[in-house]
């Protein structure tokens, strides 16, 4: 009980919440990062997944890699973006760490995005062709909008992965919330380590939940309506 | 990452053997202690959830949180309690374990066909034996499948748990990143990978040997 005791009296502690080491600051990095890690692996894996869920091509890969996604190990993405980073000229901290979080995002959110546009019913995109839309118009205005749950659930999961392994970063002298349970366990400080560990636990929780609330929000009232029938 | 200095030191690694042979060693055991209790624990709370589906909720639910930590906050939420131990590392992966051992595990047993299960019954089978000698062989397939992500997810969190002072190949890893040795840390990256890979392949082949029937069909 004394540990929970130390770290709330770790969390009152006016100096937490000032300068670099701030809890508000730490929290900002943390989500820096892990949003710009989430939109580059977007941009790339986006097009792909919906492109190749469009034309139907190269199944089998698409599907397969979110499962090579799942054995990365985290920490040796890190151990081989960093001799990739220094090799760049990029030095420690942030680049290695948004060099090893990409990686992670993309399976998800490349999968899902061609599973979405696959599973859009067949006779739907007949009609759509039959009414004279051209293609990249029933990607945008049919697929796309069909698929948008799954869609967005891939980049839920993306989202999740990186903000929970960004707390690696620490290790390579980044900053964000992992700081604070490195620095806890080097200095044997159990009131930082515990307060940390909390911080990027109920982070990624929150992460999960608010896309979750977004998703149900942005689906789109017919397929709602739908998926209620079922 | 030191001017002049190689990527890869082979002198290095030659001169390690010993090293790396006791850190796998470390990796594997931490490894199959983590799935062995976790499919275990996984197996008792399948059978609950198939007797009260009304507990499938909560503890999906649970599984779940557990499984939304990151895991460098799980070790350090436990490490004031548990200590740099053992025991610290593995409380955190078989929880890891767990959601996906569950998911198949269930899975399988309810994807056995309700005529097999009948004829089964029919044939005057008791329940228990319904369902190690009937409903266990038939979804042997769906739970090795989960056994693999969990084997592969494990192996990649044992790395981490070189902070808590465990870790097998991550040891490796964190000390090559501490001394700025990129022959160590790329040598702990790549043999974590390939032991995932080679995990992997061997549940493939254990698969094939335990459901012969799955291969004919």
């Amino acid at each position: 009980m004394r540990l929970l005791g130390d770290t709330l009296r770790w969390f009152t502690d006016p100096a937490h919440w000032q300068g670099s080491d701030a809890i508000s600051t730490r929290i900002f990095e943390h989500l820096e990062l892990s949003a710009l890690a989430v939109a580059i692996g977007c941009a790339i894996a986006l097009p792909i997944g919906l492109y190749l869920g469009h034309t139907g091509r190269f199944g089998f890969v698409a599907v397969n890699v979110a499962n090579v996604g799942r054995a990365l190990p985290s920490l040796a993405l890190l151990a081989l973006a960093l001799p990739l980073a220094f090799a760049l000229g990029l030095g420690l901290g942030f680049w290695p760490t948004l060099i090893a979080m990409v990686p992670l995002a993309l399976p998800p959110v490349l999968t899902n995005a061609y599973v979405a546009v696959r599973n859009v019913d067949g006779d739907v995109i007949e009609a759509a062709r039959g009414m004279g839309m051209s293609e990249p118009g029933i990607l945008r205005r049919v697929e796309l909008p069909l698929g948008l749950p799954l869609i967005l659930s891939g980049i839920r999961t993306g989202a999740v992965n990186v903000v929970a392994t960004a707390t690696l970063g620490a290790l390579v002298a980044w900053g964000g919330l992992g700081r604070y349970i490195v620095d806890g366990l080097a200095l044997q400080e159990y009131d930082r380590l515990f307060a940390g560990a909390l911080l990027v636990a109920v982070l990624a929780i929150t992460v999960e939940v608010a896309f979750g609330t977004f998703e149900r929000l942005a689906t789109s009232p017919g397929i709602r309506a739908e998926r209620a029938a079922f | 990452m030191t001017e002049g200095e190689p990527l890869i030191r082979w002198d290095w690694i030659a001169g390690h053997l010993d090293e790396l042979a006791f850190r796998l060693g470390q990796h594997v055991e931490l490894t199959a202690i983590a799935v062995g209790v976790g499919l275990v624990i996984a197996f008792a709370l399948s059978l609950l959830i198939l007797r009260t589906p009304r507990l499938e909720a909560p503890i999906t639910w649970v599984t779940g949180t557990l499984y939304t930590i990151p895991s460098l906050a799980l070790f350090a939420l436990l490490v004031p309690i548990t200590g740099l131990s053992v025991l610290t590392a593995e409380i955190g992966l078989v929880s890891y374990t767990l959601l996906i051992l569950i998911r198949n595990i269930i899975r399988g047993i309810r994807g056995v066909p309700a005529d097999v299960r009948e004829a089964a019954v029919g044939m005057g089978y008791a329940p228990r034996e319904l369902l190690w000698r009937i409903e266990v062989p038939l979804a042997l397939a769906v739970i090795i499948a989960g056994v693999r992500l969990a084997t592969i997810s494990t192996i990649g969190l044992v790395t981490v748990t070189a902070l808590i002072g465990q870790g097998g190949f991550g040891f490796l890893i964190l000390i090559g990143i501490q001394r700025f040795f990129s022959t160590e840390l790329i040598a702990g990256a790549v043999l974590s990978v390939a032991l995932a890979i080679a995990a992997d392949a061997l549940l493939v082949l254990l698969q094939r040997r335990l459901t012969p029937w799955a291969r004919a069909a």
